[in-house]
């Protein structure tokens, strides 16, 4: 029997072709050109784009928003994302009833959750205010602006987080626990010692996958406050958007997508290559 | 003691979880002079007017049509073409199989911004611009790792003998992929086809770029251009809200324990 796949990988494969490689190569050319598809513009200038980027103080405002954003959102997420899981990692009544709740932020989508949170956040009839009884402009001070979006994103996905690391402390042995508490080992030093170590590919791949998200952020904040107030909730997806869309300029934008391609891949290889490292002990 | 605390914190979590939205379902239903008046934070009168607002002189029922075509469609064309390369990676020969599969995990990881231009480009070159299609094309490419990911795992996990004995029954590899593994990997299928249509129904940053009137603009571009003329109409918008996330709540206390297998094997265990 001589079966072979390749013919039922084909479809599968020329749509990932197509649709994602395709346009990959075509951005990295966009960015060398000046372009605008409305008015059929097109010519290549070489790094020029790039030239104006860097010199551009815009471009890094957007990217310190970017880092910030990813920074601290993902480290809030993960340090709450696995208290719960381990709260969680019990055998209890009502457990598939509380995932389904867990569920529910992440299914929400981010459109909507924005929205919800523009009226909660808002200074005059907010709930927000109302219950800390404040009276902060949170969407319209620049402090308070960025920090309410990451609020609002550690809102949505630690429950992701929750899920996937309580998938993985199902995956440890009970005995490694029984183990160590024969040894002496208090809830503490089994953390350290037997949860921490054992769970730490988990980590490093829900790490992965909120890093990339975080990154590359846009509808959040896009309908949250638009990337202002005076860009200081600005990221790179978002002044990437707004140069191809708004003002038209497919080059720049394009460039700037590039910039943000690129740094996904890097910080994906930096992940890839601690994860393999794991892998090898 | 202990387990009063436990129990606790687990009211504190769903609270923090179901909050905001249930936030967002008393002021759906709170009259316009008490949405800007707090306290209280309790409705007073009850009222259906922002629900039949959203509906009235909106196209609304439309944009809704749009996005469960869209993402019936994606869901459709993701399974199809996802399940037979998955089967084939998973059971049958393929040149350079371990790079196929690298170059898929990889493509997860595209950031969309990086790829809205030129498939802009593409899309109005084709006409297909402010059509569902656009969309079902590109959100069933972007779907195609998380699907064939998922179900690669699940094809490996059905046993090796039985692809054997299909085959020495006189099955065609075709046949023994829709006779003996499609329906034995159903609750896989089942479980992508949420993940997958829960994608398609919330993304936006493509919706908002391909589609440019109510034929083919979708729920999440809708609410986000929610206009007001003079003033944001939160009520309205509140009520939008609540219709279109009640499909994806019902589906996630339907189906909690699927999708969470999908959502895991798609991500740990590969």
């Amino acid at each position: 029997m001589k079966d072979r796949g390749e013919v039922m990988v084909f479809p599968a494969g020329a749509a990932l072709l197509l649709v994602a490689a395709y346009p990959v190569v075509l951005v990295f050319w966009f960015s060398l050109c000046r372009k605008n598809p409305i008015f059929g513009v097109s010519e290549f200038i070489g790094l020029a784009n790039y030239q104006h980027l860097f010199a551009e103080p815009r471009f890094w405002n957007a990217l310190k928003n970017t880092v910030y954003f990813t920074g601290v959102s993902v480290t809030l997420e993960m340090i709450l994302g696995l208290s719960v899981a381990l709260l969680l990692n019990r055998v209890f009544r009502g457990r598939g009833m509380m995932r389904a709740i867990i569920l529910v932020p992440w299914a929400i989508p981010t459109v909507v959750s924005a929205r919800m949170w523009e009226w909660m956040y808002n200074t005059d009839f907010g709930v927000l205010n109302y219950l800390l009884g404040t009276q902060v402009n949170w969407l319209g001070d620049p402090f308070w602006a960025m920090n309410a979006a990451i609020f609002m994103d550690v809102w949505k996905t630690t429950p992701f987080v929750v899920l996937l690391l309580t998938a993985g402390l199902q995956v440890i042995p009970r005995e490694l626990y029984a183990a160590a508490r024969i040894d002496g080992a208090g809830g503490w030093a089994t953390f350290w010692r037997v949860t921490l170590p054992l769970l730490l590919p988990t980590i490093l791949v829900v790490l992965l996958f909120r890093t990339l998200d975080a990154f590359r952020i846009f509808d959040a904040i896009y309908v949250l406050t638009g990337g202002g107030p005076a860009n200081t909730t600005e990221t790179l997806s978002i002044y990437a958007y707004k140069s191809l869309f708004q003002t038209l300029q497919f080059g720049y934008g394009s460039a700037l997508a590039v910039v943000v391609f690129v740094c996904v891949g890097l910080i994906s290889v930096l992940y890839i290559r601690l994860l393999s490292g794991q892998a090898r002990r | 003691m202990k387990k009063t605390a436990f129990y606790l914190v687990l009211i504190g979590l769903a609270v923090f979880c179901l909050g905001p939205l249930f936030w967002q379902f008393l002021t759906s239903l709170k009259p316009d002079a008490e949405i800007t008046r707090l306290p209280p934070l309790w409705p007073h009168h009850l009222t259906f007017v922002h629900y039949v607002a959203v509906f009235a002189g909106r196209p609304f029922l439309r944009i809704i049509f749009n996005s469960a075509l869209v993402a019936m469609l994606t869901t459709g064309f993701a399974l199809a073409i996802g399940s037979l390369a998955a089967f084939a990676l998973a059971r049958l020969p393929v040149v350079g199989k371990a790079f196929i599969l690298g170059a898929v995990l990889s493509i997860s990881m595209f950031p969309p911004i990086a790829t809205v231009s030129p498939l802009y480009v593409i899309i109005r070159t084709l006409g297909l611009r402010d059509t569902p299609w656009a969309l079902a094309f590109t959100y069933t490419t972007f779907s195609l790792p998380l699907t064939v990911w998922i179900l690669t795992r699940f094809f490996r996990s059905v046993p090796r003998e039985l692809f054997h004995a299909a085959r020495v029954d006189g099955c065609s590899p075709f046949q023994t992929f829709v006779r003996v593994f499609v329906p034995l990997a159903a609750p896989g299928l089942f479980a992508t086809a949420i993940l997958v249509f829960i994608y398609s129904w919330n993304e936006f940053l493509f919706a908002l770029t391909f589609t440019s009137t109510t034929r083919s603009r979708t729920i999440p571009v809708e609410i986000a251009l929610f206009p007001g003329l003079h003033e944001m109409p939160w009520g309205d918008i509140a009520a939008a809200s609540i219709i279109v996330t009640l499909p994806l709540v019902v589906l996630v206390f339907a189906f909690q324990r699927r999708i969470v297998e999908g959502l895991t094997a798609g991500s740990i265990k590969g």
